[in-house]
């Protein structure tokens, strides 16, 4: 399970955001792609246990699912995720437009 | 704090970051591609399944190029260096990264053990993934293809099942054809599965027990290592 590594990458993010700031990390608001390799309920749970003595022990987690989207490069229409990958009208492989996000999007922090 | 009412309530400030939460890998392994690409090296990731037969294919490359000096591995496993030993008997200079717990190799693990291989002459460097199809996908290695090993052996809908690493891969090497006689399988439904999770499915049947049967990949390698080569001296 590679969600506790990515954890661990994320609370260094955070921690480098933060800085030098006098602030506490009250939320962590990250962006995973359904087609990233990265299962969100397992991030959640290795979040809980990562996070205890870190700057985000005390921040909620909130994941924005980001669903998979296929599209051709050329007439850009949508290609439906697990279709055949190829643009009917154009022949032209499909393209991933999102889902594949294993992004911190943004902190909020707590300050005096 | 609120000090304007003395209400207690905190004052939250957003931070907008919207930053790569695997950066720090990614700089890891951008500099280990550079670092590779200057050296004129061509890197393969080598994933798939324990068992999809990845030593296999290695083995038999080092046969079909007749020059293992031209050759390098890294092979990465949770345990053992049985893999890497392998290889170094085959002619290929090798290195065993033993991964402990962790399902995948990083970009820092690949950096470190760089560290350790001599690459004077080298030409291909294959790093051998820890075998599993779901973690290896996520991490960049700084390799310049990624390649998956799927043995027919599998089920013809292993694509569809891990579709994150099928969808990543730039070939899928279809090994242990010369066991299709002996088995009750419907190759075309294994490419069929595979254009639904590949934009652009480049798939190359193997047989590496067999004479001469490595040569469609051995083809497709130094074909893209010339166009890498290519891309460099344009850029």
């Amino acid at each position: 399970m590679h969600e506790y590594s990515i954890v661990q990458s994320l609370v260094e993010s955070v921690t480098a955001a933060v800085g030098a700031r006098e602030a506490s990390v009250h939320e962590v608001r990250v962006a995973i792609g359904e087609m990233s390799g990265v299962d969100s309920g397992l991030l959640t749970t290795a979040y809980e246990v990562f996070r205890a003595g870190t700057l985000c022990e005390h921040a909620a987690l909130t994941i924005d699912r980001i669903p998979v989207k296929w599209q051709c490069p050329r007439c850009h229409v949508a290609i439906t995720n697990g279709a055949f990958l190829r643009c009917a009208a154009c022949n032209e492989p499909a393209q991933l437009a999102s889902g594949d996000e294993i992004v911190l999007q943004r902190i909020e922090l707590e300050v005096a | 704090m609120c000090t304007d009412c003395g209400c207690g309530d905190v004052n939250l400030v957003p931070l907008e970051l919207q930053t790569r939460i695997l950066a720090r890998n990614d700089g890891t392994a951008a500099h280990n591609r550079e670092h590779l690409r200057e050296r004129g090296i061509f890197t393969v990731n080598l994933m798939g399944s324990p068992g999809s037969g990845k030593t296999a294919v290695l083995e038999a490359t080092a046969r079909a190029f007749n020059d293992g000096a031209k050759l390098a591995a890294i092979a990465g496993d949770l345990a053992t260096e049985n893999d890497a030993m392998r290889l170094v008997r085959a002619g290929i200079r090798s290195r065993a990264i033993k991964t402990g717990q962790a399902c995948h190799l990083d970009a820092e693990m690949v950096h470190h053990e760089l560290h350790h291989l001599d690459l004077n002459g080298v030409e291909y460097l294959f790093i051998e993934n820890v075998g599993n199809l779901v973690c290896p996908a996520v991490y960049d290695l700084g390799q310049d293809v990624n390649v998956v090993a799927l043995s027919v052996t599998e089920g013809e809908d292993k694509p569809l099942k891990y579709p994150t690493m099928f969808a990543k891969a730039d070939v899928v090497l279809l090994t242990k054809n010369d066991l299709l006689p002996h088995l009750d399988i419907d190759v075309s439904a294994i490419y069929h599965a595979l254009a639904r999770v590949m934009p652009d499915p480049i798939v190359i049947p193997l047989a590496a027990r067999q004479p001469g049967g490595v040569e469609g990949w051995i083809t497709w390698l130094t074909q893209r290592r010339a166009a890498v080569a290519t891309e460099m001296v344009v850029a």
